[in-house]
């Protein structure tokens, strides 16, 4: 047991100098988001066909393709950026938060890149 | 000992519960769901560039009562955190922090998010 009080045992240390970076990329993808993600919500709206045929008729627009990778690609890093604080906020053992801020990182970063092969592979239709 | 003059904490048995903090949970829980939404809209585009097989099996899923359930789930978390986030915005700029303006604006957001909700699925073409 440390006699130390919690205050000076933190003084000293500096801040990881590393939050106001996430702070401004969440509101900066969440900006842009609101933007995309309005987008992709209309072409929703107004799509009746959602044969496959037809879904990667519509993605293979270049002007599609790029709207939906920009989206895929910010709500991916939002969606990080969100879960991370939500996992540090409820999550209070060492290795456990540690644990799931890695998976949450890696799945974010296999549904970024899946999201951007697919929609290439549809895009230069192979 | 009782002095009666010193501050009391929240009285439970009269407290009400503030609709700014429904909406501060619901922004939470509407991301979260979101982040899951984005797994099945991967999952959906990468069927998509797949094959025919598993395209058709996302699309059933989608497309069942229960698949139905969640994509209207999912709309409304939509529209829900993106009229929150924009008040989120909006508080970020250094407006609308006064007590009645936080409030008139939760309604006002929980509203719109009905509002669009129900738009997007009844006024589909």
């Amino acid at each position: 047991m440390s006699l130390r009080s919690p205050l000076g045992k933190v003084l000293g240390h500096g801040s990881a100098k590393d939050g106001t970076g996430h702070f401004f990329g969440q509101r900066v993808s969440g900006l842009a988001l609101a933007l995309l993600g309005s987008c992709f919500m209309v072409c929703l709206f107004v799509s009746t066909d959602f044969s496959r045929a037809a879904v990667s008729a519509e993605i293979g627009q270049p002007i599609n393709g790029v709207m939906l990778l920009l989206l895929s690609l910010t709500l991916a890093w939002h969606s990080y950026l969100g879960v991370q604080v939500v996992i540090e906020d409820y999550m209070h053992g060492a290795g456990s938060k540690l644990a799931a801020l890695l998976i949450s990182r890696f799945v974010h970063t296999l549904l970024a890149v899946a999201a951007v092969y697919a929609i290439l592979k549809i895009g230069f239709g192979a | 000992m009782s002095n009666n003059d010193r501050p009391l904490s929240p009285h439970l048995s009269i407290y009400r519960w503030p609709i700014t903090m429904t909406l501060s949970i619901l922004h939470r829980a509407t991301g979260l769901a979101l982040s899951v939404g984005l797994i099945v809209l991967v999952a959906w585009l990468f069927s998509a560039a797949s094959d025919d097989a598993s395209y058709s099996l996302i699309l059933a899923a989608l497309d069942s009562v229960p698949g139905r359930v969640c994509l209207i789930g999912w709309s409304f978390a939509f529209f829900f955190h993106l009229s929150n986030g924009i008040r989120h915005l909006v508080w970020d700029a250094g407006f609308g922090f006064e007590k009645h303006q936080a409030n008139a604006s939760a309604w006002f957001v929980l509203v719109l998010a009905l509002i669009l909700t129900t738009a997007f699925w009844v006024l589909r073409p």
